[in-house]
């Protein structure tokens, strides 16, 4: 075969469009390192990335078996986003103000597209307290608040109150009478707290002389509401609460949460 | 991966092969055994199970008579990728709402007998239109009604109607207005714009501020743009 010499195929246009893309300070930027395919590369973008890294490179068998972990606290996590990008869109919509909040929910269902945005917010927070029941469960059964993870179990039982706060402040804003009452009772309960309750045990003895410093205008349900009954005052407070302090507070524990599971050397094994 | 492939594809030809007969003579016949690979993964272990004859037996891993890991890998993707546009899209339209809680473009503001001559201020707030019945019109040269639009042609504020010095100020840059809404101080580069105003059935003037009508195009002329009385 003397016509058999060795010729490189040709770089296509495209082949030589990618090459030189990748090769740019912007692309080499973005993407530090190779394309995943072998181990040590597969580390180096878990723990480069700020998306990736919450999970570990390597996991235990157990980890990922559904019968351990029933995968609900990462349920609750997805329903937690779930629940704050289909608050976000609710919120371009509803006013908390005594004029306008129901019938901006009434809105919500009838004169928005696909009326279904607060219906997912709605179900998604019941699902939530579900799933963190059933996580807290799951954790208890196999004995994961065991040492040395008994930090993050506590971590998790504030955010378990932290979610039926939630779950308490989001349900006045509908402003509907069920909402109303369920709050009215609910916060009832703040006036029976020991000390900080004008009702609770222990508010006789908060009084200098014959002054009381605890009082139905100044106790911890009216800090809650904002007013001695339910009304616009409450309404706002409730808002703020539900839209930025808790989700704020809640997001900076559950960032801890993560840290501290892969701290404790991940998913507890099974016993 | 290559020589792994091989006896993964043969339990498909096995049940296919049986179903086309109706009356199923025979189990069929064990599929060739590649030595070499029996035990390795466990679909070639499958392969051992297969004489065993069970039918429609459970077919394992990539054995789908329907497509195999590829293609449901594909199809798993397809449904998300879709299912994610689709969330994607209606949330998209979910910031165009259905309905508007906006002052009405077109409104009925009474009969022409309650309006004397000059500026009327009354619609201002609720409608953004004053409404000017003038003895004779710049454009029209009759006598009878228009509709100025209280928006600056500037940057968009709403002027003031000072009577005193009869003109429209804006408040932000100092623009005026003459009462026919031709501009003649100030930064703003054109008159106010006229709405459209004509007689209700019911014999009211009706003002319909979807249809606009701008002087510097020559629109003052149109017939809607002025109602004569």
């Amino acid at each position: 075969m003397a016509d058999s010499k060795t010729i490189q195929p040709e770089e296509g246009a495209l082949v030589r469009a990618w090459n030189w893309l990748t090769d740019t300070q912007v692309w080499t930027s973005i993407f530090r390192h190779n394309a995943p395919i072998n181990d040590k590369n597969r580390v180096l973008v878990m723990l480069s990335n700020v998306f990736l890294h919450l999970h570990p490179v390597r996991l235990k068998k157990h980890g990922v078996r559904l019968r351990y972990t029933w995968c609900m606290g990462g349920l609750s996590f997805f329903l937690f986003l779930n629940l704050t990008f289909t608050g976000l869109l609710l919120m371009f919509y509803y006013r908390p103000t005594l004029e306008y909040a129901y019938s901006d929910i009434v809105g919500l269902r009838e004169h928005v597209p696909l009326g279904i945005m607060r219906e997912m917010h709605r179900w998604g927070a019941h699902a939530m307290v579900i799933t963190v029941w059933l996580h807290m469960f799951r954790v208890f059964m196999t004995g994961s608040y065991k040492p040395p993870r008994e930090f993050n179990w506590n971590v998790g039982v504030v955010m378990l109150v932290l979610t039926l706060l939630l779950s308490f402040t989001g349900y006045l804003l509908p402003w509907d009478q069920l909402a109303i009452w369920a709050i009215t009772v609910g916060s009832n309960m703040a006036r029976a707290a020991p000390f900080l309750g004008y009702e609770g045990p222990g508010a006789q003895f908060m009084a200098i002389g014959d002054v009381q410093l605890v009082h139905a205008a100044d106790d911890a349900r009216f800090a809650l509401l904002g007013g001695t009954f339910v009304g616009e005052g409450a309404l706002l407070r409730f808002y703020v609460l539900h839209c930025v302090a808790l989700p704020l507070v809640i997001g900076f524990l559950m960032a801890i949460h993560f840290w501290r599971v892969r701290k404790d050397g991940g998913i507890s094994g099974p016993l | 991966m290559a020589e792994e492939q091989k006896p993964l594809s043969q339990p498909v030809s096995g049940p296919a092969k049986a179903e086309t007969p109706p009356v199923k003579p025979k189990p069929a016949p064990p599929p060739p055994m590649n030595p070499t690979l029996a035990g390795k993964t466990t679909s070639a272990a499958a392969v051992k199970k297969k004489p065993v004859a069970r039918r429609k037996a459970k077919v394992p891993d990539d054995t789908s008579p329907l497509m195999g890991r590829r293609g449901w890998m594909g199809l798993a993707w397809g449904s998300f990728t879709a299912a994610t546009a689709g969330c994607l899209a209606a949330t998209g339209r979910f910031m165009f709402p259905n309905v508007l809680n906006e002052p009405p473009q077109e409104f009925t503001i009474g009969f022409p007998s309650d309006y004397g001559d000059g500026v009327d201020e009354r619609w201002k707030d609720r409608f953004g239109v004053w409404i000017i019945r003038t003895p004779f019109d710049i454009a029209h040269e009759a006598p009878g009604f228009y509709a100025l639009l209280v928006t600056c042609t500037h940057l968009g504020c709403t002027p003031n109607y000072l009577s005193a010095e009869a003109k429209f100020k804006c408040p932000c840059h100092g623009s005026g207005f003459r009462e026919t809404g031709v501009n003649f101080e100030g930064p703003a580069p054109r008159p106010l714009e006229r709405a459209r105003i004509v007689l209700a059935e019911d014999g009211q003037i009706l003002v319909d501020k979807s249809r606009k009508f701008q002087q510097e195009l020559g629109q003052w002329i149109d017939p809607e743009a002025f109602l004569s009385v």
